[in-house]
């Protein structure tokens, strides 16, 4: 009993020491969970005290999604209105690399439910390449509303892949306009650091594309117009829940051109399968009436990134189409030179119009013979025949008159050598030889012979047929020179308010009207009884015109040029600079056919198509590139 | 008469509730009701729901409250060895979901062994303990250990690390209540620290993963680091005075993920702030400190044991939750306690709470 008492009493003062004990620990416990209070406190007090601007705006970033909204790009018409570059809206189907996975797979996958072509898969490689993962890349444009319901339907497999609704560029009148036009493409690297040079990016924030080349290019600020900006609340997906602000985007401005889409087209048809340049002016204002570089190119290739396959047979294609022959080819002008040669020694008093030789056919200067084509020489030659018949003899005398520096310097006041300063980038500013230019070029002495090939335009001279044509647009403005402008005005979209792009003229050359006249009543003479007369038979428009042959390979002594020996890309290159009416001249043009031989025969047939369409509305009667049945005499 | 049976039927209904819990707890609720209609964009659904949830939960605290403690000592072995056959009968069998084995299928329904064991582990240890009273030695607690350490196993294998650190923290307090030694103690926790690189070397890669992000979650801000950033974030933009009911942007754009359930804190916190989560701390200290009080008025080890583990488990829930919300512990499946929508975690909680409201009321007759 008193065992049981005492154990008893032990098991109390255990129970009783184990529940002091147990006190102690639970008030230990106690502090633990106040300190760890405490910890979490601080925290609190760090996140939403110390710290909260910096998560305030990371959840206002998170909230807010600033979105630009892009303009409109401008419209570019004809004079008549007539579409040549427009917008649209289609639906393309896009892959943003960095959420997608493997691009190849999605690709894959995606094929089974668009149809994606390998031209598609080529050309969203190359764009993979050229961007970074983060951007929304498209795969395929132009997707139909049955492709849209049917992606839309499988959209949960395709994390990354998006439709969207994008503006397109659209050419309607294709290569046509390539030249002139030009195209807009994705931006690359090298535009985004001109940007950003010249503080503009900010102004493409949600642009893709710019302008590449052509009048896209030349006019990119005035077709761009001002991005606006939309605040977006936006949730965890991306999902835009309601608008917050919105400064709404100024579209670009429309591009009204001088440019006529029948005459340009004509042209187009005109030339044919052959290579070569025509450019027609309105010598009144320098408004480009037609512009057109043989062959040509889709600019629609380019829009939504040319895949690399077009773009190497673009590249890679003997007849070079991605030349722009109108303003970056340069050819010798052949006998186009010679009126300007005689105007030329008129101005300087080295001749006057009555003054003539007797031509034997060839010019001796040391041991060099120059030859005429015409083989026993044209007999008396004036300044009017000289032109008219286009003797070559008369000229090589002259030019051993005048001597290379008169030459020169008249010829760069009509703007050969330098450029005309044109509404197009790219322009070549061909070659005005001088004796400065060759000490530079090649660091050699003039020689005199030389300056007896730059008379007939063969030697060094090589000029782009905007050059020349713009040489035939002052002298039929009487020396009145205005700079070539393809676009006529600027249209602002909202406030239709015009900015006219070249109202005034650039310079007028003191030439005496006197000598205009004689010079004019030899180009008259070409067309009417010279070697231009059988293509200008029965016009109703009297017409100034001079032929041209420019040689592409030089002909030895004592050789004869035979065309059908020579392969057909050393022919020669065939030229005819033209205008017409001859009093008050509307319309200027040169052009320039490759390796077509005689200036005559294939050149001056395209200028009377283009005179006779421009002046009197008349398509050309014969089928397109046909050459008139009769050889045409020199 | 009739004042009589109203006095009786009164006494029957509040005769066993504590009143401070009970109004703690109401209060808990009812900032749960709240947060979580903002957090389900003004869902009625959910909220209804809930509600039926807290009141199953209460009329199971009012139940367990009225079960004298003896009784549930006679329960607490029975119910640990179901607990780990259970555990056992989903380690072999159990239904898959998110990648987990946590769910078995008992035909009716498809239960969650690892919430029974999260009463049934503390139960057990505090009857071990109270059964060997008077004569502990070192081995009472090694075998206890051992005991813990059979439905932590079984618990972590699911895997479920956090209901499994839970488990393992509410057994730890009843040992460290016990009595543990100091010594060991100490032991442990170099132990621990020693032993960090095994578990890390048997973690899962995303358990890895976890703790890395809580290191540097921008190292994958849209993977494993997004919850956190995004929590973070709704903590850190609430501010003092937070962004008000209903306006929470983080909320109400989606960028807070599971956010009636885990994370229904970060919606609290953004709409109400620095003020509101200290409010909301008091409340939960509130309970806390009600069971500590309870805890050291209980008059036998078995009560006493039992009431400290179910009250420091309680602080484990809020503590790692809001931890894990605002970024300093990693993110484990850890409801907020009587906040978070779910009814299993309410129901066990409220289970715990009947319990300590049990051993308080039953106190004069275990002395009598």
């Amino acid at each position: 009993m008193s065992k049981l008492i005492f154990s008893k009493g032990v098991e109390f003062r255990d129970s009783q020491r184990e529940q002091q004990q147990f006190k102690v620990r639970l008030a230990a416990l106690t502090v633990f969970v106040m300190l760890m209070f405490a910890i979490l406190l601080t925290r609190f007090v760090y996140l939403q005290l110390v710290q909260h601007n910096h998560y305030h705006t990371l959840a206002e970033a998170n909230r807010i999604s600033i979105v630009p909204a892009t303009p409109g790009r401008g419209v570019i018409t004809d004079r008549n209105g007539v579409q040549l570059a427009y917008n649209y809206t289609a639906h393309t189907l896009e892959i943003t690399p960095s959420k997608a996975g493997s691009v190849d797979d999605t690709i894959d996958k995606l094929g089974e439910i668009v149809e994606i072509s390998p031209r598609d898969r080529r050309r969203f490689r190359q764009l993979l390449e050229e961007s970074k993962s983060f951007e929304s890349l498209p795969i395929r444009s132009r997707l139909s509303d049955e492709e849209i319901a049917r992606f839309a339907a499988h959209r949960y497999r395709f994390p990354g892949v998006e439709i969207k609704a994008r503006l397109f560029r659209q050419y309607p009148q294709g290569e046509l306009f390539s030249h002139v036009i030009g195209y807009i493409g994705r931006i690359n690297q090298k535009e985004i650091d001109r940007l950003e040079e010249n503080s503009e990016l900010a102004n493409y924030r949600g642009t893709d594309y710019i302008g590449k080349m052509g009048l896209e290019q030349s006019y990119e600020r005035a077709l761009h117009g001002t991005t606006g900006v939309e605040q977006v609340e936006i949730d965890s997906a991306g999902r835009a829940v309601r608008l917050l602000s919105r400064t709404p985007p100024t579209s670009g401005s429309n591009l009204v051109l001088k440019l006529d889409a029948g005459l340009q087209s004509l042209v187009f048809k005109a030339f044919g399968n052959r290579r070569g340049a025509l450019v027609a002016m309105d010598p009144q204002t320098g408004g480009v009436l037609a512009f057109v570089s043989k062959p040509g190119f889709d600019p629609n290739l380019f829009v939504d990134g040319i895949d690399p396959q077009s773009w190497n047979e673009l590249r890679n294609s003997p007849d070079r189409p991605m030349l722009n022959r109108a303003l970056a080819g340069t050819y010798p002008p052949g006998s186009t030179f010679k009126p300007y040669m005689a105007l030329a020694a008129l101005t300087y008093g080295k001749r006057t119009p009555q003054q003539g030789i007797s031509d034997p056919g060839y010019f001796w200067m040391g041991n060099h013979q120059f030859r005429d084509d015409a083989v026993n020489g044209h007999g008396w030659v004036d300044m009017y025949k000289s032109i008219v018949v286009s003797c070559d003899t008369y000229y090589y005398v002259l030019a051993n008159d005048l001597g290379i520096d008169a030459i020169s310097k008249f010829m760069s006041q009509l703007g050969f050598g330098s450029r005309s300063g044109i509404d197009l980038t790219g322009e070549s500013a061909g070659t005005l030889p001088s004796k400065e230019w060759k000490k530079k070029r090649f660091n050699r002495e003039w020689f005199a012979g030389e300056t007896v090939s730059v008379a007939i335009g063969q030697g060094y001279n090589a000029y782009t047929p905007l050059q020349m044509a713009s040489a035939m647009a002052t002298l039929a403005n009487d020396g009145v020179m205005y700079r070539p402008h393809v676009v006529d005005y600027i249209e602002d979209v909202r406030t239709r308010n015009r900015t006219p792009v070249e109202p005034q003229p650039l310079r007028t050359l003191d030439w005496s009207a006197e000598h205009i006249a004689v010079i004019k009543k030899a180009l008259v003479g070409v067309n009417k009884e010279g070697t231009g007369a059988s293509v200008f038979a029965g016009a109703e428009y009297i017409s100034g015109g001079k032929t041209g042959t420019a040689q592409v390979i030089a002909i030895k002594q004592g050789d004869k040029y035979v065309e059908s020996r020579v392969q057909e890309r050393f022919r020669d290159h065939a030229l005819f600079i033209a205008y017409a009416p001859a009093d008050k001249p509307r319309i200027a043009v040169a052009l320039i056919v490759e390796n077509a031989g005689f200036g005559a025969k294939s050149a001056a047939p395209i200028a009377r198509q283009v005179l006779d369409y421009y002046l009197l509305g008349k398509e050309a009667p014969t089928a397109a590139g046909e050459t008139p049945r009769e050889d045409a005499t020199r | 008469m009739m004042a009589y049976y109203l006095r009786r039927f009164t006494r029957l209904l509040t005769g066993h509730i504590d009143g401070p819990l009970l109004g703690a707890v109401l209060l808990l609720m009812g900032v749960g009701l709240t947060v979580l209609y903002s957090a389900s964009n003004a869902g009625w659904a959910r909220v209804s729901g809930q509600m039926v949830n807290m009141l199953v939960a209460l009329m199971v605290m009012w139940i367990v409250a009225n079960v004298p403690p003896h009784f549930l000592m006679r329960l607490a072995l029975p119910l640990f060895i179901l607990g780990v056959i259970l555990l056992l009968g989903v380690a072999v069998k159990g239904d898959i979901v998110n990648g987990a084995r946590r769910w078995l299928n008992i035909g009716v329904t498809r239960i969650q062994p690892s919430e029974l064991m999260k009463i049934a582990a503390p139960l057990m240890l505090a009857w071990y303990f109270h059964r060997y009273e008077g004569t502990l030695r070192s081995r009472n607690f090694v075998l206890g250990a051992i005991l813990l350490l059979v439905p932590v196993g079984l618990i972590a294998r699911q895997p479920d690390l956090g209901t499994a650190v839970l488990i393992l923290a509410s057994g730890g307090y009843v040992l460290f209540l016990a009595g543990l030694s100091w010594k060991i103690i100490a032991g442990l926790v170099v132990a621990g620290l020693a032993g960090a690189p095994v578990v890390w070397s048997l973690m899962h890669d995303y358990q890895r993963q976890r703790i890395l992000t809580l290191i540097d979650p921008m190292e994958d801000p849209l993977g494993t680091g997004y919850h956190t950033i995004q929590s973070t974030i709704a903590v850190g933009s609430g501010g003092i005075t937070g962004k008000g009911w209903m306006g929470g942007t983080q909320t109400h754009l989606d960028f807070i993920p599971e956010r009636t359930t885990d994370f229904i804190f970060a919606v609290f916190s953004e709409e109400f702030g620095l003020l509101g989560n200290v409010v909301l701390m008091g409340l939960f200290l509130l309970v806390i400190l009600r069971g500590v009080v309870i805890a050291s008025n209980a008059p036998t080890l078995f009560t006493r044991l039992l009431a400290g583990a179910i009250t420091l488990t309680f602080f484990t829930y809020a503590f790692v939750n809001m931890g894990m919300v605002s970024g300093i512990l990693p993110v484990v499946g850890v409801p907020l306690p009587l906040i978070s929508y779910g009814g299993t975690s309410l129901v066990s909680l409220c289970l715990g709470l009947g319990i300590l409201m049990s051993i308080q009321t039953h106190r004069k007759l275990v002395h009598t």
